[in-house]
């Protein structure tokens, strides 16, 4: 084991048991807008989340280390019925930021709100398996019964993201979350205060959290955010680059984490929807499995992650990191092989003359690659993979599109080739992908919003992904999505490149931190962090966790 | 101040010449990625250096100046030649003038970044980079001559009111030949220095535009996509060479002003 193995280990068992902290101290970060909203119901975007997850009291939280599910303001929790009944057990003696008592009231009203088909709750898209209303229930003191009209896949793992409100003063912000909204001055900053009725104790029964209050700053640019972080002004910084990465690594009194890959994937994929805008021999090429496989053979995965990504990635095999309790193990890595990939081509009728590959009607095998504009690393990415096709005859177009028109050209028009982008997976759960692999799906992006499968191997998909939904028990799910993740990998509707690592950096200053490859990374136990108001921030720790 | 400008006009065809043959300076591609050699410093083999894929970023430098350099000057010679007829057209006729600079000011208050935006959304995808950029400084040219009208207009105002003008008129000379004989030469001196103000300005457009990644398309280098390396400023403090575009830009830009003739 390396030393920075040996460190992160180390930091790692120190946040299994956390440490009394200092008590007090403000905890500072970025965010890199002002939240949409201040309604936990109604956010949808990361800003409004981080002031959600800061704040709000959930029943069920998702441990981001270990991926399982620990009880919050519910003690116990059960499904039955087939997936369509939640029964909750609540904790008792719990009381708001405002000092008025949790009870199961609360959570009904909460519930109820989130479904109100008028206030087009984000969150409560989630559990809307199919049409009817869910009905809330107090059988008795502290325990609510939740009834949906259909199996809600995960039910409980959704209750993550699910805030409770007080159904006494909902519009008071009164909350059970670890930190209330003090103040919010728009485009400068957002700050919060401590909850002096937070629940969770410390283990000399002391209520938490050790901060006094959590600002965050309203930073719209990076490099602006990175030096605040350097001057001493932040103490975290999360999603940061290679470049930034390594540069923080040798600076004295800053520890940069590398907590792993993450569940979010780098990846293109060919535009196979019949009723797109572009010529019949291109949409042949992209609907050939054997375009797409010697597509995927040609591109250089280890250089990209050498390259664009300092090493600080690791090579994707398929919708899940290597990391994760879903991933198909009997999965192969693509290895890059170009001679392989000419032979495959030369299989499909397709051949290389004077550098150039031809189909077999004589068509010249070009294509625009679309993404994102701003977005440094995936131009590189797209740079070598234009580079990488050239060796086999294929011209590469890359284009870059503000992202508005990108999703106008991906979502609606369909008018495009192929497009380099990002899957953000915020939980690994195979069921957050539905809306991904159902051919019926909008996001389906290869070919969305099928009426009928276009290909068998789809309708496959769509039957493996409602099974695994509706599973009773783990390996019933987990056998569906592996056969799921085999034909992915064999016909390469999305071509996988990469999993980049979480990497940020902290002040030494900060205590009981603990890495997670999921979001947030560095502040998911907010409660337990503490600031030493005596560091001066002298060591240097770079880690690891492989 | 002569000395300068000989300066100027010395630096502006040393980087022209660099621009239109650069294999002359330089016998590297500036798209071929040396995979094992990213991110190195100067040295004699990369004089500065390489990017993070390996690309020499000396042939990059000298292939993004011809792209600018070439592009920049054509579309500010499009942008005068509309801005000079524009402004003959309001000062000669005295009912289109109104109108005519109300459509320059609604044409100035337009903001030009989401015009371009809409523009580029639109082209065809497979449009390749060079045609694209093209496009793009063709638009620059369209879209940014505005803001010479008025100086145009006042020049020829002047003319018109001068002796010899008036001397014309009274000898029979018809509007037609006053505007083509008399004018035109005349304004050639306003047209020349405002020629000079748009080059920097479109130069830059396009730095920023590139700098938004919205410019120049990959693998073609330009002065912009090259200057996107300086939004991180920690890394310009351990690779000064990184300055060199923006250097270069600045000398450019520089030379261009001190070329502007005083117009009296």
């Amino acid at each position: 084991m390396s030393s920075s193995n040996l460190i992160l280990a180390w930091i790692l068992i120190l946040a299994a048991f956390p440490a009394a902290g200092q008590w007090g101290g403000q905890l500072r970060l970025a965010l890199r807008n002002d939240p949409r909203t201040f309604d936990p119901l109604l956010v949808d975007d990361s800003a409004g989340e981080t002031i959600r997850y800061l704040t709000g009291g959930v029943l069920v939280r998702l441990n981001r280390v270990t991926q399982k599910l620990e009880p919050e303001l519910a003690k116990i929790w059960k499904i039955s019925n087939g997936g369509r009944r939640l029964t909750l057990d609540l904790r008792e003696n719990i009381v708001f930021s405002d000092g008025t008592p949790f009870t199961a009231d609360d959570v009904a009203f909460t519930i109820r709100r989130m479904m109100d088909p008028s206030l087009h709750s984000p969150t409560g898209d989630s559990f809307r398996s199919s049409a009817g209303s869910v009905s809330v229930s107090i059988p008795k003191r502290n325990s609510v019964v939740i009834d949906f009209p259909a199996p809600v896949a995960s039910l409980e793992r959704l209750l993550d993201q699910v805030v409770i409100q007080s159904a006494k003063a909902p519009q008071e912000r009164a909350v059970l979350g670890p930190f209330r909204i003090a103040d919010h001055r728009p485009g400068q900053f957002v700050e919060l205060r401590r909850n002096p009725n937070y629940w969770k104790k410390n283990s000399n029964g002391r209520r938490l959290p050790y901060l006094d209050s959590v600002r965050l700053d309203i930073l719209g640019n990076k490099d602006t955010e990175m030096l605040r972080f350097s001057r001493g002004e932040l103490h975290i910084m999360e999603g940061l680059d290679a470049d930034s990465y390594d540069r923080l690594r040798n600076k004295q009194g800053i520890t940069a984490l590398n907590a792993g890959a993450t569940t979010d994937v780098e990846m293109f994929w060919f535009n196979q929807a019949g009723k797109a805008p572009i010529n019949a021999a291109k949409r042949s090429w992209f609907q050939s499995r054997q375009f797409r496989q010697a597509v995927s053979l040609a591109i250089n995965r280890e250089d990209m992650i050498r390259l664009v990504y300092r090493g600080y990635a690791k090579q994707a095999s398929g919708p899940v990191p290597s990391s994760s309790v879903w991933f198909n193990r009997k999965l192969q890595r693509t290895r890059y092989n170009s001679q392989q990939a000419l032979r495959l081509l030369n299989s499909a009728g397709f051949q290389l003359r004077d550098s150039r590959l031809y189909d077999k009607q004589g068509n010249a095998v070009a294509f625009s690659l679309i993404t994102n504009a701003g977005n440094k690393t995936r131009l590189r990415l797209a740079s070598l993979i234009q580079d990488d096709l050239k060796k086999i005859g294929i011209d590469v177009n890359i284009t870059t599109l503000d992202f508005p028109s990108l999703l106008e050209r991906t979502g609606k028009t369909l008018d495009y080739d192929a497009c380099l982008l990002g899957l953000v997976n915020v939980d690994p759960d195979p069921n957050a992908q539905m809306n991904v692999w159902l051919s019926s799906a909008v996001n389906h992006q290869w070919n969305p919003a099928q009426k009928v499968p276009a290909t068998e191997w789809e309708a496959e998909i769509d039957k493996l992904m409602r099974v695994q939904a509706s599973a009773a028990t783990h390996q019933i799910r987990k056998q569906a999505f592996d056969r799921v993740q085999e034909i992915v990998a064999q016909e390469s509707p999305f071509i996988y490149l990469v999993n980049r690592d979480a990497l940020g950096a902290l002040t030494p200053a900060l205590r009981n931190i603990s890495p997670a490859s999921l979001r947030p990374h560095f502040y998911w136990n907010i409660e337990h962090l503490s600031l030493n108001a005596g560091e001066k921030g002298t060591h240097v720790a770079a880690a690891t966790v492989r | 101040m002569r000395i300068l400008r000989r300066f100027a006009i010395g630096f502006l065809l040393v980087v022209s010449l660099s621009s239109v043959a650069p294999q002359i300076f330089t016998p590297s591609s500036y798209d071929t990625q040396h995979r094992r050699q990213p991110n190195e410093a100067p040295g004699p083999t990369f004089l500065l250096g390489t990017d993070d894929l390996g690309r020499d970023r000396f042939a990059r430098l000298l292939y993004g100046a011809r792209t600018s350099l070439l592009l920049a000057p054509a579309a500010a010679l499009l942008a005068t030649a509309i801005a000079a007829i524009a402004g003959v057209v309001a000062a000669s006729i005295t009912e289109l003038q109104r109108p005519l600079f109300y459509a320059v000011d609604v044409i100035i208050s337009t903001p030009l970044l989401f015009l371009l935006l809409v523009v580029r959304a639109l082209l065809p995808l497979d449009t390749s980079a060079i045609i694209s950029v093209s496009i793009l400084f063709a638009l620059l040219g369209l879209l940014g001559w505005a803001s010479g009208v008025r100086l145009f207009a006042a020049a020829t105002q002047r003319l018109a009111d001068s002796d010899f003008t008036i001397q014309a008129q009274a000898s029979g000379c018809p509007p037609s030949r006053l505007i083509l004989m008399q004018f035109l030469p005349g304004l050639i001196p306003t047209m020349f220095a405002q020629f000079c103000v748009f080059v920097p300005g479109f130069v830059m457009a396009e730095a920023n535009l590139s700098m938004l990644g919205l410019g120049v398309s990959e693998p073609l280098p330009s002065l912009g996509n090259l200057m996107s390396d300086l939004l991180n400023y920690s890394a310009v403090l351990e690779q000064p060479w990184l300055l060199a575009p923006a250097i270069l830009l600045f000398g450019i830009t520089g030379s261009l002003h001190l070329l502007v003739p005083k117009v009296d």
